[in-house]
């Protein structure tokens, strides 16, 4: 008889469920796990170093590109950072949009979520479904940043520009025409908050179409329930934050225990899940979109009520209008050094965080006095998760290795920075 | 939440009287500095005593202070000098350790930061240290304390070539298979050492010196803002008071 020996394999690094690029080595012994030891880095880019070499507002764009799917959660603890060492702080207004644009960032990144983990564990409608959804939440970025992805709106003092008055409109084309053409455009003839609204209020109807295709469902229900448990204690020991940690029943969340922004003025609730496995971690993203709905309407209201700056008039850090530039020597010199040269920090460090939807997106800041950062980490939620990847999977079978992937919610711009 | 930290800064001056520097920035974070020897009877304090209870590690991390407070152009005195002395002048990366300019508190080159989170009280506090050495700075591995300090740990070996003493699997993370030098030390340059394609003739990847050139696109300049020294405001108006006063 001839000796028996663990099987090895690579999962990845080109693997449609490995949620980017990541390899992961797993010792089986027969079709259970005995050992995940996950590759990372191969998206790395050196985002940290990089930030060191520019001035502070040149890396707001660095920022969208680590979770590339909430984008502006990114950039708010960023700029946060920074506005808590400059000592200033962005007008009500300024700090209403950003609210507003997390939660439009939290729905869409747990739409990206709900769809491609549903992918992985054979759900292919919920991924349409939720792309549907996720294409408005795209328009809305759009319709503000200019940019349907990496926005750069968020700034030390404010966002770069109001809420537009309009939505751009779809026009004549020979796929969309006659009654599709006036359905995709029946949202979009007001302003960009009316549009907002109009979603907001008739997004949980979409969450319950999405979970009258899995929450009872036979199959969804075996593939998750009882998978990746993970008890409260173990879940602050490996350090898990945002939803894995409320999914294991401890009730953490920034935006109601060190509220910033105006989340102190929203009413929300916060869901928790009971038995810490991969269906509750479902159940908690699932309410939290309704939550985050719930917000953005309260946003559209005060918005719409209160018109007003967004971003302060302090020209030692926010570049003077074109306007001003033109009759005012003193703007034009403030908008000439802050282009050439940036704002100086005064000397310092500081930690920022702010509830992102993967968990507690953190940015530490070390600043000497210059007018580029000493140091910057990015604390991202999901490399604390994945690293928790070898104890939520071992014992389980290989195909639970994508369901515990999906349910960490992981994206490699933030793992690897 | 201020006076939550009020309470902190107080139970940490009675718990550690002596042993650890504590310092509050204005936005009431607590900040504590602590000697590397201690380093691991003051983690554990902090998440065993209750009236820390600092259950969480969120975040570790690597500081290289070489080039702290350095800036590559003067601006204190109009010059008639230019731009390149930006480009060539003694940035951040371009000296040593031990040629280094006289550079105000910091002492040693490698630290490592950790934040820590309680639930049970709702505060942050981040704590410090400085490895001893330079050349092969070591750090105690706090991975029995807190578990999610594990690929933290790994990062800050990676990136720093900090050695966490006692850390059970101390492979680097993120850089490639067989990748020397540290990279976020301020003496790496941002634009690498070596360049990797993919060879024609010999049928495989290659690594090559990086060919490109270095560029400073906006120098790192340092400004004395009069807007930032509250204190130093404050004590001019007492000393003109002074000065108006009356003599007795």
């Amino acid at each position: 008889m001839g000796e028996i020996r663990n099987y090895t394999m690579n999962f990845g690094p080109q693997h449609p469920a490995a949620h980017g690029v990541m390899r992961l080595v797993l010792e089986l012994d027969g079709e259970t796990i005995v050992r995940a030891d996950p590759h990372i880095g191969l998206l790395h880019r050196g985002t940290e170093k990089l930030a060191e070499s520019k001035p502070y507002n040149q890396s707001i764009g660095y920022m969208d590109r680590l979770d590339y799917v909430s984008m502006m959660c990114n950039e708010h603890a960023y700029v946060r950072a920074i506005e808590q060492l400059l000592g200033i702080e962005a007008p009500l207004r300024a700090q209403y949009i950003r609210t507003m644009f997390d939660e439009i960032t939290r729905i869409g990144n747990h739409m990206l979520w709900i769809g491609s983990s549903g992918l992985d564990l054979g759900a292919m409608t919920i991924f349409i479904y939720a792309f549907r959804e996720r294409e408005m939440t795209m328009d809305m970025y759009e319709a503000v940043s200019g940019a349907r992805m990496h926005a750069n709106y968020y700034r030390p003092g404010g966002v770069y520009r109001d809420l537009p008055d309009s939505m751009p409109l779809y026009k004549e084309s020979p796929w969309t025409k006659g009654k599709k053409l006036k359905y995709k455009n029946e949202w979009r003839q007001g302003t960009l908050l009316d549009f907002i609204e109009a979603f907001a209020e008739d997004f949980p109807s979409k969450v319950d179409e999405y979970e009258t295709l899995l929450t009872d469902n036979r199959i969804w229900k075996q593939r998750t329930v009882g998978i990746g448990v993970v008890s409260p204690e173990r879940a602050l020991q490996l350090g898990f934050t945002g939803p894995m940690l409320r999914g294991s029943g401890v009730e953490w969340d920034l935006r109601k225990k060190q509220p910033y922004a105006m989340y102190h003025k929203m009413d929300f609730d916060i869901p928790v899940g009971v038995n810490g496995d991969c269906y509750d971690r479902y159940l908690v993203r699932i309410e939290e979109m309704r939550q985050s709905a719930s917000i953005i309407l309260q946003c559209v209201q005060w918005l719409r009520a209160n018109p007003g700056h967004v971003m302060l008039k302090n020209f030692k850090v926010i570049p003077p209008t074109r306007e001003e530039m033109k009759d005012d020597m003193e703007a034009l010199i403030h908008h000439f050094k802050l282009f050439t040269e940036g704002y100086s920090v005064p000397k310092g460090e500081v930690y920022a965080a702010v509830e992102a939807p993967k968990g507690e997106f953190g940015c530490y800041l070390v600043s000497d006095g210059a007018n580029k950062p000493f140091r910057v980490h990015l604390r991202a939620p999901g490399f604390v998760h994945l690293s928790a990847m070898n104890e939520m999977v071992k014992g389980h079978m290989l195909a639970d290795v994508v369901a515990v992937m999906g349910t960490l919610d992981i994206v490699f711009g933030e793992v690897d920075r | 939440m201020i006076s939550v930290s009020k309470n902190l800064s107080d139970h940490l001056e009675d718990c550690f009287a002596g042993r650890i520097e504590i310092s509050k920035s204005g936005n009431g974070q607590v900040a504590i500095r602590v000697p590397v020897d201690q380093w691991l009877d003051v983690a554990q304090t902090l998440r065993d005593d209750s009236r820390f209870a600092f259950s969480q590690l969120t975040d570790l991390c690597g500081v290289d202070y070489l080039g702290y407070g350095q800036s590559e152009w003067q601006t204190n005195d109009a010059s008639n000098d230019g731009f390149s002395r930006a480009v060539e002048g003694l940035g951040p990366g371009r000296f040593d350790w031990s040629d280094r300019p006289e550079s105000d508190d910091i002492e040693q080159r490698f630290s490592v930061v950790v934040h820590l989170i309680s639930m049970t009280h709702n505060q942050r506090i981040s704590m410090a240290t400085f490895a001893a050495d330079e050349g092969l700075p070591m750090v105690p591995s706090l991975i029995d304390i807190w578990n999610s300090v594990d690929w933290y740990e790994r990062e800050a070996f990676d990136m720093f070539g900090i050695v966490f003493e006692g850390h059970p699997d101390l492979r680097r993370i993120l850089t490639d298979y067989g990748f020397t030098g540290h990279p976020f030390r301020k003496d790496f340059p941002l634009i690498g050492n070596v360049t990797v394609r993919y060879d024609e003739e010999k049928g495989r990847v290659v690594y090559e010196p990086v060919e490109i050139e270095p560029r400073v696109l906006v120098p790192r300049v340092l400004r004395e803002d009069s807007r930032y020294k509250a204190d130093d405001i404050d004590k001019a108006a007492d000393e003109a008071a002074d000065s108006l006063a009356p003599a007795e």
